[in-house]
């Protein structure tokens, strides 16, 4: 017995003294790491992919502690478990022998009735549970889900039979369509144009060169405009008519009778009667609907498409600055400088450009593109408007122009590495063929190093796409009311303020009024924008792999 | 052959043209780098310019009688004059294309012909209380107002009476008042004066409906018992709560609130001869200018047992003279002395500055007002009235008010204080950049605390025990945190993370010991395994066999929380730390910071790490274990001091990212700038200060600029760290290219 623990002891001594004791600690970093990340990436899809797919619909019956019966429908959100010393102060009486409760996040809707939109019930009060077949879910344009149980369908003040809801849905979608087509696209341009004449007059005054004549001119345009604007009026005005004749009365978990009219529906599904093929035909559609969809109800629900579009073209202009630069700054450093002070100078700003904060990038762009150059820039070509600036105001141009700078030294450290891979007997085969240097550049080196240029890119387009603090500063909104690119001239609208996707997580998350109900929005976009990023990173990195074999096959 | 020859020559030239633009382009770089510093230095700069005060126009009175009361309009266009004989002059004092500078705008008789005013008194910029030698009392308002033609401006000057053309009744007794002072809003005035025959009254008009409107009023008459029958001066807050006597070297303090008395509420006896007194702006503190030059600020500081007006700091003027007048301005803390001889002092309270000082008249001047905008001031010496500009935009920031400690009003003692607006008027912003600085050095260092350990241990593990295969593949997987957008990290923080934390707050610190300990039981398992099992599962295989165990463990940790809370923490840890341990607890603490910035910088630090060692060369491990010491012995001995430049640029990268991170900090902390190490508390960091208030900052302003000078802070501190960083890897790539 002695000799063996003695042995155990001698044995444990002599592994701590190999050291294997430390490495396996120094492996369990490498594994903590590996569950972060992997820990992480699980978390963001599962929360954000849960968001679309259609959930159950429970009606819980529960007797609270004062004896009352209560019927609750709704979600179950979350459940978790609380000790029972918490509920201590209240007057609910529980087994004693318990210590900790259960207890559901209820999210009930129906926001017009209740106060709260969400609700804990405490499990052990739960009387019965179910799932009955014909429970609703009715998503709205207002006032979030509704949840109870269909009575009757009113067609322009007639109850008719209630299979006919489809057909009036569909009839109802068709007209919305039409409203938000006039809306946004014809009163739209009415409108713009308006503006436009407007300070066209303005510059002519402001120029001198008003006459009698051209305002005349700009009068009768501006009435045939205003004349068009009130038949397009007129149209909306049946359109919503039409739109808001029928009427769906439903029964609330409390029993009260609730009429919605069909121009607040977007849709009515029964979600517990969907079959699991019908429930993933709901959630590709729902999936949909989030990436094309304009945000509803303060951005906490609907879809995030004027985010997606915001940060593409965003990041699509910065792409057109920062490569030429990164590129010729690549090429200088590796081709053309000399060993000397100037280059080491500029490869440690290379370096700081990557290290600078980016919040740093936000406020120089603020206080230089934006007020300094857009100011002038105001001043010199956009008098008519002012005071209120064009370009001397937050916006998408500079919003690109800042995050260019940001992802510069992105560039130039990845098409650097490129070019360092090109065995120089290439170069040396094409002077020696009499070709002049930047013919070499141009016909042998650029393309070769094309792949490397790409990755760069992609790297920094990543990089664009995640960054939020400096957007917060340059030109990003919570809610921009036009894309920057429409169908009215110039079409490309640089002065305009957009949304992005990083920017849309920190406010729906964080600023709007009901945080709860929009977090699983917050999930859904989270995952959307992880999804972007790590694809170009997993395509840039791929790239550059397969451009390394490929290096290491010419040098042999 | 000339074609040739041509097409040779145009490939020369664009050959060298090519030279050129490249190089344009790759300077341009170190260009942007320059141009971001200056810039933020050209921002920052006018908030530490010393004061300028230059003369802008003088113009000679028509009026030669001696002058009592002057001002300004907003735009420094026109000035008034009230000589004593009640006459108000306003003169031009910019050109315009019919009037010279000088020209008379408008006058007014203000008095009845043949009587002179014995003084005036004002409250604010605008307002006038007219006292002549037949007890008439008139409260008048200058009034200036702005007429926009289609491409000029043009001043309209007028005198406006708010409460009447008739003579106010300021004493029911109608004696002569020798010292007044009031203050007035849109509902009441309240006015303090001292009769000659010895009695001290208050006289509230309290309007019948709003003074802006319409001027009836109720008139209410007091008289205040006080000791002396001496009055010098009297000054009363313009909140119309408190009056300021002074009676020789005594100031009397009388509260105004009450309706039926006016109590005595405190005296304050400075220890020297008082020779002036003002009201600083707000109305909080007064000013006492004594005989030797010296001012000093008073206001009330609450004690343990009451509050009580306190000595907080003094001034002394350039000559030593005694300070026959103190000035001050409406709505910022600094003030003007003058002494007999003309000399003139500018200091501003709070950041205790010495703005200006010197002689720009002969004697003290028969009047002087600051410009409604203070920057500039108007003086009456004798018969000139001269406009003088005071480039004084930025007085609140000094050097040292941003990083010292400071008395604010109202506070108990001096503090460092970061509260850049508010909902009040009368709210003085407080800039001290010490609660923030102290805020990202937290944060930093919780997230390195978190951050390291992990870093270190898997970049030694990857870069030296591993498998070519798996790091192949565990490298990039590690790298992909880095882009992961830290918006993403911030919100999972603040929205899942903290929460999680608050519930779970023992799970988390239980952790700290299960996770080091389930490796090594592990370890020690696969050390006691038979040794066929161990060529099958091989130690290299140790990350991967370490997932399960270390998730086991978690689970463990979070199960047996709600355990420990119960058996040692009463039921409920928050409670326990906020009742047992007196330390406040905010749901989002640095705790959460530590943990999701730990996140952020744990790729940073890893990958730099990884690659020092990784790049250390083959020979020295190799010589070293042919000389028979163990793998952990070499990486110990030889492997990582050998890299360990490499691992502390590293860090120096590291801790970069952690100071400069934003959106993290925004997101999963309270932004509360206090100065506290509490683990179980907030802060605020410099960069999510300026993201939080950039966006509401006035173009200009001392805040404005003041967030680029934050900014200009953590742009000189990572140049510092990345620049350090980038030299000692230069170093060490060329010691191992040596080896």
């Amino acid at each position: 017995m002695m000799k063996n623990s003695n042995k155990e002891q001698s044995n444990m001594k002599k592994w701590f003294r190999s050291g294997s004791p430390w490495i396996w600690l120094s492996a369990g970093g490498v594994s903590i790491s590996l569950i972060s990340v992997l820990g992480l990436l699980w978390l963001i899809a599962s929360k954000g992919l849960s968001y679309f797919w259609p959930a159950e619909i429970h009606e819980f019956k529960s007797i609270d502690q004062y004896g009352k019966h209560t019927t609750v429908i709704g979600e179950i959100y979350d459940r978790e478990l609380i000790p029972v010393a918490q509920l201590a102060h209240t007057s609910i009486k529980l087994d004693p022998a318990l210590e900790t409760v259960e207890r559901l996040l209820i999210k009930t809707g129906n926001r017009e009735l209740v106060s709260l939109d969400f609700r804990w019930i405490l499990v052990p009060q739960i009387q019965s549970q179910s799932t009955p077949e014909d429970v609703v879910v009715i998503e709205r344009r207002t006032n979030g889900n509704f949840y109870g149980y269909i009575e009757s369908v009113v067609l322009d003040g007639k109850v008719v039979e209630k299979s006919k809801l489809s057909e009036l849905l569909a009839r109802v979608d068709e007209f919305q369509e039409e409203i938000e087509g006039l809306q946004t696209t014809d009163i739209g341009a009415i409108n713009y144009q308006l503006e436009r004449l407007r300070l066209k007059g303005r510059k002519y005054k402001l120029d001198n060169e008003l006459t009698a004549d051209i305002e005349q001119q700009l009068a009768n345009e501006t009435n045939a405009l205003k004349a068009e604007y009130q038949i397009l009026e007129n149209n909306l005005m049946a359109l919503r008519k039409e739109v808001a004749r029928d009427q769906l009365i439903v029964r609330a978990m409390d029993g009260q009778k609730v009429t919605i009219s069909f121009e607040h529906i977007l849709k009515v599904t029964y979600n517990n009667q969907l079959g699991f093929f019908e429930k993933f035909t709901t959630f590709l559609s729902q999936i949909a609907g989030f990436l094309v969809d304009d945000p509803r109800e303060a951005n906490t629900e609907g879809g995030v498409f004027p985010a997606i579009f915001g940060t593409v073209l965003m990041v699509l202009l910065m792409t057109v600055i920062v490569s030429p630069f990164g590129v010729i700054a690549a090429i200088y450093l590796h081709e053309y400088a000399g060993k000397n002070a100037l280059t080491k100078l500029l490869r440690i700003a290379v370096i700081n450009l990557a290290g600078v904060p980016s919040i740093v990038y936000g406020v120089f762009g603020l206080g230089f593109f934006v007020y300094m150059v857009g100011g002038s820039l105001d001043q010199l070509f956009y008098a008519e408007t002012l005071p209120s600036p064009t370009f001397g105001t937050p916006g998408v141009m500079w919003s690109a122009i800042t995050l260019a700078i940001l992802t510069l030294p992105v560039v130039i450290v990845s098409t650097e590495e490129g070019l360092s891979r090109i065995p120089s007997a290439m170069r040396h085969g094409s002077l020696a063929l009499g070709a002049t240097k930047v013919e070499t550049l141009w016909r042998i080196i650029l393309p070769i190093a094309s792949p490397a240029i790409m990755t760069g890119i992609i790297l920094a387009i990543a990089r664009a796409a995640g960054e939020v603090a400096p957007l917060m500063l340059v030109g990003v909104v919570k809610m921009a009311p036009n894309l920057p690119l429409d169908g009215n001239f110039p079409f490309l609208h640089l002065d305009r303020k957009f949304m992005h996707l990083g920017f849309h997580i920190y406010d729906v998350g964080f600023q709007s009024p009901n945080v709860e109900a929009a977090r699983p929005l917050v999930y859904a976009t989270a995952l959307l924008l992880v999804m972007i990023i790590i694809s170009l990173n997993m395509t840039a990195v791929s790239i550059r792999n397969r451009l390394r074999e490929k290096y290491r096959m010419l040098e042999h | 052959m000339t074609l040739a020859f041509k097409s040779i020559g145009s490939r020369q030239l664009k050959n060298s043209l090519a030279k050129w633009l490249i190089t344009l382009g790759g300077i341009s770089v170190l260009f942007t780098l320059v141009l971001i510093f200056m810039y933020l230095l050209y921002v920052i700069q006018p908030v530490f310019d010393s004061v300028k005060v230059e003369p802008l126009s003088s113009i000679t009175l028509q009026s030669t009688k001696p002058s009592l009361s002057t001002g300004v309009d907003e735009l420094k266009e026109v000035a008034y004059q009230i000589d004593n004989e009640g006459l108000a002059t306003f003169y031009r004092l910019k050109a315009t294309e019919k009037h010279p500078v000088g020209s008379v705008l408008l006058t007014k008789r203000l008095t009845n012909e043949g009587t002179t005013l014995t003084h005036s008194k004002n409250a604010g910029l605008n307002l006038l209380l007219l006292i002549d030698t037949h007890h008439n009392n008139t409260l008048i308002s200058p009034d200036f107002t702005a007429i926009y033609k289609t491409d000029s401006r043009e001043i309209v000057a007028d005198i406006k009476y708010p409460l009447g053309e008739e003579s106010l009744v300021i004493d029911e007794n109608e004696g002569v008042i020798s010292k007044v002072s009031f203050g007035m809003d849109s509902e009441k005035a309240v006015f303090v004066a001292s009769t000659a025959d010895g009695r001290l009254i208050k006289t509230t008009f309290i309007a019948d409906d709003d003074f802006t409107y319409d001027a009836e009023y109720e008139a209410v008459f007091q008289e205040i018992e006080f000791y002396s029958q001496n009055v010098d001066d009297i000054h009363v807050t313009p909140d119309m709560s408190l009056a300021f006597v002074r009676s020789g070297n005594t100031v009397s303090v009388f509260e105004l609130d009450d309706e039926y008395s006016v109590p005595l509420k405190t005296v304050i006896k400075p220890r020297t001869t008082i020779t002036s007194l003002a009201l600083l702006s707000g109305g909080s503190s007064i000013l006492i200018g004594d005989s030797k030059g010296i001012v000093s600020q008073w206001f009330e500081v609450a004690t343990e047992e009451n509050r009580d007006f306190q000595q907080i700091r003094t001034f002394a003027n350039n000559t030593g003279e005694a300070i026959t007048n103190i000035y001050t301005e409406q709505f910022r803390k600094s003030f003007y002395t003058v002494t007999a001889t003309g000399a003139m002092d500018v200091f501003y309270t709070t950041s205790e500055a010495k703005l200006w000082n010197g002689k720009i008249f002969n004697q003290a001047p028969n009047a002087f007002a600051i410009s409604p905008r203070a920057d500039a001031i108007v003086t009456i010496v004798d018969d000139t009235l001269s406009l003088t500009a005071v480039h004084n935009e930025h007085p609140e920031v000094t050097w040292s008010a941003l990083w010292n400690e400071v008395w604010y009003e109202g506070y108990q003692e001096p503090d460092y204080i970061w509260q850049s607006t508010s909902g009040t008027d009368d709210f003085e912003a407080k800039f001290s950049l010490v609660p923030i600085s102290f805020g990202t050095i937290k944060a930093a260092f919780y997230a390195m605390l978190f951050a390291v350990p992990i870093a270190l241990t898997a970049a030694i593990y990857t870069a030296y025990f591993m498998t070519p295969g798996l790091r192949k593949k565990v490298k990039p997987t590690i790298e992909l945190m880095e882009a992961l957008p830290t918006v993403i990290l911030g919100f999972l923080a603040g929205l899942w993370l903290a929460p999680i934390i608050e519930v779970y707050l023992p799970a988390i610190f239980l952790l700290v010991i299960f996770l080091p300990l389930s490796t090594l039981i592990a370890a020690f398992a696969w050390h006691n395994l038979p040794k066929e099992l161990k060529l099958k599962i091989p130690e290299t295989l140790a990350p991967i066999i370490l997932i399960p165990v270390l998730l086991v463990s978690i689970y463990f940790a979070f199960s047996l929380s709600p355990i420990v809370e119960a058996t040692l923490f009463g039921g409920d840890v928050r409670q326990f730390i906020t009742n047992e341990l007196g330390i406040n607890f905010d749901q989002r603490n640095a705790l959460v910071v530590g943990i999701a910035m730990g996140f952020a910088v744990i790729p940073t630090i890893f990958s730099m790490a990884e690659d020092a060692i990784f790049s250390v060369p083959g020979h020295l491990t190799s010589g070293s274990l042919a000389l028979g010491a163990t793998q952990w012995q070499t990486l110990i001995k030889v492997v990582l001091l050998t890299a360990s430049p490499g691992i502390f640029s590293a860090l120096m990268m590291g801790l970069g990212r952690a100071v400069g991170e934003t959106m993290i900090v925004l997101m999963a902390t309270g932004n509360t700038p206090i100065l506290d190490w509490s683990i179980f508390q907030g802060m605020r960091t410099l960069a999510a200060n300026i993201a939080v208030e950039m966006p509401e900052s006035e173009v200009g302003s001392s805040h404005y600029r003041i967030l680029f000078l934050a900014a200009f802070v953590l742009f000189v501190f990572t140049f510092v760290f990345n620049t350090l960083a980038e030299f000692i890897r230069q170093r060490l790539r060329e010691k191992y290219s040596s080896l």
